[in-house]
């Protein structure tokens, strides 16, 4: 037996969220009292390192090609079953929902989704997720053989890292009896952090008044090393990509620290954004129900209080 | 061509969310439900298709008689009929297993859904539907025309797009993009009068294993008092998020 975490890459480097997969396997793994190993496709780093997130052994599959779901569903569950895995941790990453919902019928598992708390118990297994677009809580009891577990980027810290290597194995790509998909193109803003996965995120609404009064939000991102996002009037007025419109139909995010600069805080938008650790509110309306659901907030005006504050984090580096 | 989009019945996206007194369950008082929002883009996009190439198209709810007010509204946004198979749905492997049913004897060419439901955010049923039927799935999809036989597909993943090509029949998962906010359809008079005489067939569900059970319902807790900042002094604020936050 054993709990198996699917390590994504990207150019072949491992992501964030993949310590993430293998932290929380081997928490799961420990829990059910067997090891936790891993699998990875297309890695250039060496999976070698993972040994220091508590996997023992690493399933290493290369030359996979372009990405297409079947084919790494099922090179991801070959690895399971050839370790006799219990259970398979993944991310809610968009990479990792292209897999769940495969993987849960190929694997023959039930596939619990949205989680940011380690398991509730674990005989009978029972995890707590995230549901009702951050309104509640459901916890869900697996009731079959098999699990897999998928959890919210970023949710979940990682636990510093233990000084061992994990034993590396080759495994066949599986690449038959997948769909033919032509990847025809990929588009991807170089070095920047993708929303989900970004620990401090600056967001700015219709108070910004104007596109172009966005270098003032950028700086104070730049400042932070954060993220940039937006309100929903703000992408549908296409001042700003919809890839930024965080809230209830745009992208769901849990970041340490989030600033809401302009943005009242609706209901749809709060859904997207009130997982966050710390939320800073500005605004210069004292009644914006966003003032509600922020640890802090200033009333002012965005256009004053934003270069200041950008000047105030400068100066807060400069003295680390 | 044959499309058929999956359609949540969901709480408006206002509601307040509540939950029964013992923990066990959804508390459904006073709730007013619509259609999910992520599948309202995919139904825009497959009346689109009905149009423009001379799609049929049909939706489909997994729900008890209740949500048939939902199922009437997407008729008179622009489908042509509805199913509605006749359970309360327990998980998303129960959902996914009778929508795959229904495509099986079926024969469609497109099935639509949204990313995910706004209630229970489980993101699983396209996904599942896709490997019971052993179809193409395209995920969190922002764009989508069909040419013959194949779906030109653009999907959003981490940190930016994908474009690829996909062969029908195929199952894709839509949000906001599939068509944009402006253009999705909203019901007119004659539509609502139409809906009311298209065909909503009921059918039964078939059997399927329980994968997962929900044993208790929570609500966060509540957030503490904001503590407010005089604009002058952002210092003060710098060093909150540092010393006490200790986020920066």
């Amino acid at each position: 037996m054993s709990v198996l975490a699917y390590i994504e890459t990207w150019e072949g480097k491992f992501k964030k969220t993949s310590f993430e997969t293998a932290a929380y396997a081997s928490h799961v793994a420990k829990a059910l009292g067997t090891d936790a190993i891993a699998v990875v496709l297309n890695a250039t780093d060496d999976p070698a390192q993972l040994g220091q997130y508590g996997i023992k052994k690493v399933y290493r599959a290369s030359d996979a090609g372009d990405f297409n779901n079947y084919v790494w569903t099922n090179t991801i569950v070959a690895a399971a079953k050839e370790a006799s895995a219990k259970g398979i941790v993944i991310s809610g990453t968009f990479g990792g929902k292209m897999i769940g919902g495969l993987a849960a019928v190929k694997f023959d598992a039930s596939l619990i989704t949205n989680i940011s708390e380690k398991p509730t118990s674990t005989d009978p297994l029972v995890v707590r997720r995230s549901a009702f677009s951050s309104k509640g809580f459901v916890d869900y009891q697996v009731k079959s053989e098999r699990f897999i577990l998928s959890i919210i980027p970023n949710g979940i810290g990682v636990s510093a890292a233990e000084e061992a290597s994990a034993e590396v194995v080759d495994l066949n790509v599986v690449s038959d009896h997948a769909p033919a998909i032509q990847v025809k193109d990929v588009d991807r803003v170089k070095g920047k952090i993708p929303l989900p996965e970004a620990e401090m995120v600056v967001s700015a609404g219709r108070g910004m008044k104007d596109p172009s009064n966005w270098n003032l939000i950028e700086d104070l991102a730049e400042a932070l090393g954060a993220s940039t996002a937006c309100s929903k009037p703000v992408s549908d007025m296409g001042w700003r990509p919809h890839s930024e419109h965080v809230g209830q139909t745009g992208i769901a995010i849990n970041p340490n620290l989030y600033i809401a600069i302009g943005i009242s805080g609706a209901i749809q938008h709060l859904a997207g954004v009130s997982a966050s650790n710390k939320i800073v509110v500005i605004n210069t309306d004292p009644e914006a129900p966003f003032f509600k659901a922020a640890d802090y907030g200033i009333v002012g005006d965005a256009f004053d209080v934003v270069p200041k504050l950008t000047e105030a984090i400068k100066a807060h580096k400069a003295n680390q | 061509m044959k499309v058929l989009v999956c359609i949540s019945h969901v709480p408006d996206t206002t509601a307040k969310i509540n939950f029964t007194s013992d923990q066990k369950a959804f508390d459904k008082n006073g709730v007013s439900f619509v259609i999910n929002p992520y599948d309202e883009f995919g139904l825009t996009r497959a009346v689109w298709l009905q149009e423009k190439q001379g799609a049929t198209v049909t939706v489909v709810n997994v729900g008890t008689a209740e949500t048939e007010p939902t199922l009437r509204k997407a008729l008179a946004i622009g489908a042509n009929d509805a199913v509605r198979i006749n359970a309360e749905p327990t998980d998303g492997f129960f959902v996914a297993k009778q929508i795959a049913h229904l495509v099986k004897e079926n024969n469609y060419d497109l099935v639509i859904a949204g990313r995910e439901s706004i209630d229970y955010n489980g993101t699983q049923v396209p996904g599942m539907l896709a490997a019971m039927l052993d179809w193409p799935f395209v995920n969190a999809c922002v764009g989508l025309e069909v040419n013959g036989d194949q779906a030109e597909v653009v999907r959003e993943i981490d940190g930016g797009k994908e474009k690829s090509v996909v062969p029908l029949p195929a199952i894709i998962a839509g949000q906001k993009g599939l068509v944009e906010e402006k253009d999705l359809k909203i019901p007119n008079m004659r539509g609502i009068m139409q809906a009311r005489s298209k065909p909503l067939n009921v059918i039964e569900p078939v059997e399927a294993d329980l994968r997962t059970e929900s044993v208790h319902f929570e609500k966060p807790a509540p957030k503490g008092d904001c503590k407010m900042i005089e604009p002058d002094n952002v210092e003060e604020l710098v060093n909150l998020l540092h010393n006490e936050a200790k986020v920066i």
